[in-house]
């Protein structure tokens, strides 16, 4: 519990920290709200030589209607998106998501942008973005670029991020009115999924669902889209949840067992819509 | 006072963030210490390369085993002599192998890093079906092989009556090793000023651990201090010798300087001694009213890669306990300690009874099971009854206080509404869109009270009683010196209340002091549910001799015999005649007035008392649990959990209540969610809180807490502890209900933890 030493930097805006960034390269660090790297520092699974502390970038703290889109700034916390009325209204999934992370007082600090870059194949965040069918907006040296939340996740704690670029927003398409639905099955009450689901109505018709805890990234539980779409039933479909996934097999679950709770969770999701 | 629920005087400065913990302790010019653990569970040490480490700056220093060499052992078992680090062979992952100091923790962590040690790997043997698997490899190098002590505890045969039995049946019951997990973990800070240390650490008896650093050091024991600050939790695991209680003084020593070492959370998980860890083989023999006539009993404990004095026969405590609260007339028990690559075991809540409350509980329901029978019923069929107190059991020595076990289950059964949880249970099994409903119970008795001194000697303590010094001050407050140590029981309230009683001085005029034995006279220390039952009757004793002195100079003020003078108010009166009144304070300054006390009075009006119990105490009760299982994915909720408890007089029955909340949280833990495991190589499993499931309290169920009071004859107050019963209890009351929850696929046992995937393979299996 006692990390490598560091430097620290405070970036001013935006642009400070893409500087610093540059300067720094692979050595540097981004921290936002610290719930993932500081853990992970303190436990020495990670030992940046810089930190680049973009916490106090009030300027990627926000969650605006736009259009039929939503944008959510990278450093909204949990706890903003669990009150906030435009997300309640055109994003109630990623609310329920963000209303299950952690306790109050990491809901307080953590960000989604810190936790999709982190790129956790358990977050919950991850499982109503990739939902929703978001886009990550990413600012870079070369500036910027627009990445959908499928291409995102690209392994275990990695993301499409080049170096050198912040994800900055959060882009969702508005689904006012639509139904959705998230499950969660923990060990504990606040703890890593073992497994997640975010499932939601589409405005043309049809599901998207999001899978956790089923491999190494995020995954669409695209089985179950397309057995749905042709019309199959939801009980049924929802056995196919844990086709094509290769969930791991460790001390939190066999893969066996999460493979029977993507189906179970898929089912109590898909009975809710 | 007795009786009443006062809020602790404690927590005015634990819940402000005044606590005072060893880490919170600064000394100038401090260093600090960080351990080079070993990442092998079984190896030789083929060489320690510290030159990069030495060469950071701010290192002090770092040692390895041969730098001690000179020191004698650590506590051991006689003949099984460990030392502080490990020597040319590492037995666990986690076990020291070298220290380093700096000037600050983070240098100290990464010189740490820096530190290479080359190792030449072994077999290793991580279970005890490995360690003793023919053609073993001998783990700990004084032993010819891995079964350390095998121990016959009762001669008893049973096969004849075993044989004679209507019934029987066989199981095997598994007690996972569980971590103790104090919010605070261990740490010592040591400062060698003159001519002997100073040591704050983190421990259950401080007087003990000032007798072995004096005895390791070659010091009188007035050179040494030993300071238990606010110790936030310990559950016995603060009750080990662990390594740096002596490396610490030893290099302040060495460096004239003081010296810190405060174990990280990691650490705490491999380093810090687990407990439980018994693998039990029972066999029982019942008529068909399920009347428990004869039962055999083989336990099998993993005590880790270094035998400790005390883990090596914890399960003598088992053995001893193994008839619960029924009345068994024979009962073979034997034993045996294990060596095997993994963390030492020892203490934890209970430390051994648990054990055996667990595996007599388990098996008067598979009794039940057995024969089709209501295991509320069978209990009662089996239950020793009050008339029957003291009771004798088949150990010799073991002998239960007063206690009404029948009076306690039926007041459990009225509490929960047993009939209508039976009805309700066959409704939802009926319904397959509801979750099962389990239903289990806990009739429980375990030990508190621990002495005597022929036992506590035993685990090399001094002695089993506990000392106490009550005084008088000149304006009639109290100052209470007392030897024991708590770390979250709530000794400053629940004495002061013993005290306030006696000596008829408020509540808020007593202060309650312990922890340092440069203060306090002697003392053996907070373990084994001893605070109430041992250091609550030295204390009431020291208070009965204080008030005996001061009515005598109460009399003399008011010119009247002793035996004329009653306690009133605030103060004292001549019987009859209210008028003539003193109060405690003129009392106690005249006290300190020789020419106006009567002949012979020495001055002061103070005691210190030595109490040694006459026995142990034999806290009991029932317990149970309503569970709900959910069908799909195998989680198991504890609806209701309700407890019925008999530690005799109740001190305080909030901190009674607090007592029973913490102990049975950490059962339900230990039947639902925790377990130290490792892999087949030794490497733990289970090294972080991220991967150890202690749970929280959204995890955990309200509790509904009852009391039935049956005061213990076996010492003055009545008391009989309360500590270790929760633990004693909860597991097995929630094992039993899950499994009862599952009866109807068939399903006899749950492992513990009853974790969601492991009762979804059972359902699994079972269909």
């Amino acid at each position: 519990m006692i990390p490598a030493g560091f430097s620290y930097v405070r970036a001013g805006s935006v642009e400070e920290a893409l500087d610093e960034l540059s300067r720094h390269g692979d050595a540097a660090r981004l921290l936002a709200g610290g719930h993932s790297l500081l853990p992970a520092m303190k436990l020495r699974r990670a030992e940046p030589g810089v930190l680049i502390d973009i916490g106090r970038l009030g300027e990627l703290s926000y969650v605006r209607a736009d259009g039929d889109r939503i944008a959510v700034g990278a450093l909204t916390t949990h706890r903003i998106l669990e009150r906030d009325p435009v997300v309640a209204e055109g994003a109630p999934l990623l609310a329920a998501a963000a209303r299950r992370i952690g306790d109050q007082q990491v809901r307080n600090r953590g960000t989604i942008g810190g936790s999709l870059a982190h790129a956790d194949p358990a977050a919950d965040l991850a499982a109503a973005v990739l939902a929703l069918d978001g886009v990550l907006v990413a600012r870079g040296p070369s500036g910027v670029r627009e990445i959908p939340a499928r291409e995102f996740f690209t392994g275990r704690h990695r993301n499409a991020l080049a170096a050198g670029e912040l994800l900055t927003e959060i882009r969702l398409p508005a689904a006012a009115g639509l139904s959705q639905a998230f499950e969660k099955f923990s060990r504990r009450a606040l703890d890593w999924a073992v497994v997640g689901v975010a499932a939601q109505a589409r405005p043309g018709g049809g599901t998207a669902i999001a899978l956790i805890g089923m491999g190494p990234t995020p995954v669409r539980a695209t089985a179950v889209e397309e057995a749905l779409a042709a019309g199959v039933p939801a009980a049924e479909a929802a056995r196919l949840a844990a086709r094509g996934c290769e969930p791991p097999d460790n001390a939190v679950a066999s893969a066996a067992y999460r493979a029977h709770l993507a189906e179970v969770l898929v089912a109590r999701a898909l009975a809710a819509l | 006072m007795i009786g009443s629920a006062v809020p602790r005087k404690e927590d005015a400065a634990l819940l402000t963030g005044r606590g005072t913990f060893v880490d919170d302790i600064h000394r100038p010019g401090l260093l600090h210490m960080v351990y080079v653990h070993s990442t092998e569970a079984h190896a030789l040490v083929t060489g320690i390369d510290t030159e990069e480490a030495r060469s950071l700056p701010g290192v002090l220093g770092v040692w390895t085993a041969r730098d001690f060499a000179d020191l004698p052992p650590r506590p051991s078992v006689p003949g099984l002599e460990r030392g502080y680090l490990a020597g040319d062979k590492v037995h666990y992952v986690g076990e020291p192998v070298a220290v380093v100091v700096a000037a600050d923790r983070y240098t100290a962590a990464d010189a740490a890093r820096a530190v290479r040690v080359a190792y030449e790997p072994l077999p290793v043997m991580a279970t005890v079906a490995d360690a003793l698997a023919p053609g073993a490899v001998p783990i700990f190098a004084p032993l010819p092989g891995n079964l350390a002590l095998e121990q016959q505890v009762t001669p008893d045969d049973v096969t004849a009556d075993l044989a004679a039995a209507p019934h029987r049946l066989r199981a095997r019951l598994v007690n996972q090793r569980c971590a103790g997990t104090p919010i605070e973990p261990y740490g010592v800070l040591a400062d060698w000023t003159g001519a002997g240390p100073t040591v704050w650490a983190t421990v259950q008896a401080p007087h003990r651990v000032r007798a072995e650093i004096a005895e390791r050091f070659g010091l009188a024991r007035h050179l040494v201090r030993v300071i238990a600050p606010d110790v936030g939790g310990a559950f016995g695991v603060k009750s080990s010798f662990m390594p740096e209680l002596f490396l610490a003084p030893e290099l302040s020593r060495r460096l004239g300087r003081p010296v810190k070492y405060v174990e990280t959370r990691g650490e705490h998980m491999v380093h810090t001694y687990h407990g439980r860890d018994q693998i039990q083989d029972v066999e029982v023999g019942f008529d068909a009213e399920g009347r428990i006539l004869a039962m055999d009993v083989t336990i099998t404990v993993n005590i880790g890669g270094v035998p400790d004095p005390v883990g090596i026969g914890l399960a003598t405590l088992t053995s001893y306990m193994l008839g619960g609260c029924y009345r068994i007339p024979k009962i073979a028990a034997r034993y045996r300690s294990v060596v095997t690559n993994t963390t030492p075991t020892a203490s934890y809540r209970g430390a051994g009874r648990p054990e055996a409350s667990f595996l007599i509980e388990r098996v008067v329901d598979l009794v039940a099971r057995e024969l089709g029978e209501d295991p509320a019923d069978v209990r009662k069929v089996n239950l020793i009854q009050p008339e029957e107190m003291p009771y004798q059991t088949p150990f010799e020595g073991i002998v239960y206080d007063e206690a009404d076990y029948p009076a306690a289950l039926d007041l459990l059964l009225g509490e929960l509404d047993y009939a209508a949880l039976r009805a309700e249970q066959a409704r939802r099994l009926a319904d397959p869109a509801a979750p099962l409903l389990g239903v289990g119970l806990s009739t429980f008795v375990e030990m508190g009270g621990f002495g005597p001194t022929p036992l506590f000697e035993q685990f090399g303590y001094l002695g089993g009683w506990e000392s106490a010094n009550v005084r008088m001050q000149p304006d009639g407050s109290v100052i209470v010196l007392v030897g024991t140590a708590p770390h979250g029981q709530g000794h400053q309230t629940a004495l002061a209340q013993i005290v306030a009683d006696q000596l008829n001085v408020p509540f808020d005029a007593i202060s309650v002091l312990y922890g340092d034995t440069a203060v306090v006279q002697e003392g053996t220390g907070t373990m084994g549910s001893r605070g109430m039952p041992v250091a609550g009757n030295a204390v009431r004793q020291a208070a009965v001799e204080v008030a005996a002195k001061a009515r005598t100079i109460a009399a003399h003020m008011l010119e009247a015999e002793a035996d004329d003078v009653v306690p009133v108010g605030d103060g004292f009166q001549i019987k009859g005649v209210p008028e003539a009144t003193v109060t405690m304070a003129e009392v106690a300054v005249r006290a300190f007035k020789p020419h106006l006390l009567p002949e012979g009075t020495a001055l002061g009006l103070e005691h210190t008392a030595y109490y040694e119990p006459k026995n142990l105490s034999y806290p009991s009760g029932a317990h149970g649990c309503v569970v709900e299982i959910d069908r799909d994915t195998g989680r198991v909720t504890v609806l209701r959990y309700v407890c019925v408890d008999d530690c005799g007089t109740v001190i305080n029955p909030l901190t009674a209540r607090g007592q029973i909340h913490g102990g049975v949280a950490q059962g339900i833990a230990q039947a639902l969610y925790e377990k130290v495991a490792f892999d087949p190589g030794g490497r733990p499993l289970a090294a972080s809180l991220e991967d150890y499931m202690v749970p929280g309290p959204l995890d955990l169920p309200s509790y509904e807490t009852h009391h039935i009071e049956t005061k213990s004859s076996f010492n003055p107050l009545g008391a009989k502890g309360l500590g270790e019963a929760g633990a004693t209890a909860a597991p097995q009351a929630v094992v039993n209900a899950v499994v009862d929850a599952l009866a109807h696929l068939g399903v006899r046992d749950v492992e513990m933890p009853c974790t969601p995937e492991r009762v979804w393979k059972v359902m699994h299996d079972a269909r």
